[in-house]
């Protein structure tokens, strides 16, 4: 199976306190990888990476690799904003701005200058469509986004993030501020979305990292302690640690 | 003595709510002696003519006229400069001793006295740039006044926007500068808009500043390089030399509703973006 990213000893720093420690990983294309641990294990600062979002972190120092594709995204040739179109982020808590529907998927597209009302038109049902929000929302895209429900919102982020038609979707947490049922749907949604597009998500739960993905990379300290087939690694874990967590010793 | 705790409540409460009510009774009394000695010297005339014999007669269309460029002036200067400032404070820098200098350099011009900006204007524009005592010199002064003003209330504003939209942004693949202009400043435009109303509503009530810069001409301004004389001036000048105590409390009243309203703008603009926003 072709690996979409390549991180090779990883190593991250906030001033000079060591947050991640030689990570080594492949990122499986079209496979859905989830990042487990628990608080403060770095599972989301090395999902910020992936698409630099750290870069806006003063004091972040980073050392080591990730390859996109074979390209190296912390090269200084890299163009940060053309990364950030190629891996799309959703966040943890649903995040629409303060606009119409209708503008927040076309958002990105607008700061790629691409103003044509036909494509804008054409991406964005496509986007709300893919996000399975399109049947709720196609009468009301001149409505405030804000006026949407919490999962809804979050759907419309994810619109957001694929109307860019990136390779990778980032995913920090993001069914952790939603009920249930928004919560079931957003899984389902990714079971949808991993066809198309390779999707990385931070989870607090282990049982929907066992629902929804394909990989689980578990996280202790800053550390990858073990990473492998969800099956596997839920199933029959190599490392101790891994299985005192998923068993509910502590974290 | 040991007063039960219920008592001095009572007694807090009874205290505090005396200042209140006479701190708004005072306001209150202002505003209706100058507004009944004020409006039956605002006619149609009054406000259409230019004043005539030093002020005696006539109206008062020319300091009017003269308020609003001055201001147009100083809002059109300071503005720009302002929210510039503001957006290079909370987004272009990381907190440091160049950014605490600046902060506190722009609180320490908001402490001014505005006579003190009027000697500057007067001794820079009016003499050294040689603008001499015209609305240009009087608007550039006030701009200066306001500055401090619209950088603060334009700060709290952009620290105000959840930093949540500029990740998104970011991570949409969007600029600094398209994050900025379109996930920042909408989100920050209504207490920037106070900001430059607040500005406004200095500039309409400045005489001390003005007088020194602007000048006291009674007429009708032709350009931006002559003299002006400002409503608050004007009514300053009425009163002082005691040309004609009606016409200053015409002009005075007619002031007051000035200010009324552009303080109504400034919260009507501020609850339409909160209600939108919404």
């Amino acid at each position: 199976m072709e690996s979409v990213l390549k991180i090779s000893n990883l190593n991250l720093f906030y001033n000079n306190v060591q947050a991640l420690y030689n990570i080594d990983m492949d990122i499986k294309m079209n496979h859905v990888t989830a990042f487990i641990g628990p608080s403060g294990c770095g599972k989301s600062t090395l999902l910020r990476c992936l698409n630099r979002m750290n870069d806006l972190i003063e004091n972040c120092r980073i050392e080591g690799s990730i390859q996109l594709d074979g390209a190296e995204i912390y090269d200084k040739n890299q163009d940060v904003v053309s990364l950030r179109t190629r891996v799309g982020m959703v966040f943890q808590k649903p995040n629409p701005f303060p606009k119409t529907i209708y503008e927040n998927v076309a958002y990105g597209l607008r700061c790629q200058g691409i103003n044509d009302k036909k494509i804008l038109d054409e991406v964005v049902e496509k986007s709300l469509r893919k996000a399975a929000l399109w049947e709720e929302v196609k009468d009301r895209l001149g409505q405030n986004a804000l006026r949407l429900s919490g999962g809804q919102q979050q759907r419309l982020c994810i619109a957001r993030a694929i109307a860019m038609e990136p390779e990778v979707i980032l995913m920090d947490e993001p069914t952790s501020a939603l009920d249930p049922i928004a919560t079931a749907k957003i899984e389902e949604l990714i079971q949808d979305l991993k066809a198309e597009y390779t999707i990385v998500i931070v989870t607090h739960s282990m049982q929907q990292a066992a629902r929804i993905s394909d990989e689980t990379a578990f996280f202790l300290m800053g550390e990858l302690i073990e990473m492998n087939t969800t099956k596997k690694l839920f199933q029959l874990p190599n490392d101790k640690r891994t299985e005192d967590y998923i068993t509910g010793r502590f974290g | 003595m040991q007063i039960r705790p219920t008592t001095t409540e009572k007694i807090a409460k009874f205290i505090i709510w005396t200042i209140s009510i006479l701190v708004v009774l005072l306001l209150f009394f202002i505003v209706t002696f100058i507004l009944i000695k004020g409006i039956p010297t605002l006619t149609w005339e009054f406000l259409t003519q230019n004043p005539a014999s030093s002020g005696r007669e006539g109206g008062i269309l020319s300091t009017i006229v003269s308020t609003l460029l001055v201001t147009m002036v100083a809002i059109i200067v300071a503005t720009p400069f302002g929210v510039g400032t503001a957006f290079y404070l909370t987004e272009f820098t990381h907190e440091s001793k160049a950014t605490r200098i600046i902060r506190f350099s722009a609180e320490s011009l908001a402490a001014i006295p505005s006579i003190v900006y009027g000697l500057f204007g007067f001794i820079f524009f009016v003499i050294f740039l040689k603008l001499g005592w015209s609305v240009l010199s009087g608007g550039l002064t006030m701009a200066v006044m306001i500055l401090p003003t619209i950088i603060r209330t334009s700060e709290e504003a952009i620290l105000s926007v959840p930093a949540q939209y500029r990740e998104v942004s970011f991570s949409l693949g969007g600029s600094k500068w398209q994050t900025i202009t379109t996930a920042v400043l909408p989100s920050a435009f209504p207490g920037i808009a106070t900001g430059v109303i607040l500005g406004i509503g200095r500039c309409v009530a400045e005489t001390a500043a003005v007088i020194l810069t602007a000048g006291s001409s009674i007429h009708m301004p032709n350009s931006f390089f002559d003299p002006a004389r400002t409503m608050a001036v004007h009514f300053y000048i009425m009163a002082r030399e005691g040309i004609s105590m009606e016409r200053a409390y015409g002009t005075a009243a007619l002031l007051v509703i000035i200010i009324f309203f552009i303080n109504l703008m400034a919260n009507m603009i501020v609850n339409r973006f909160v209600a939108k926003s919404r």
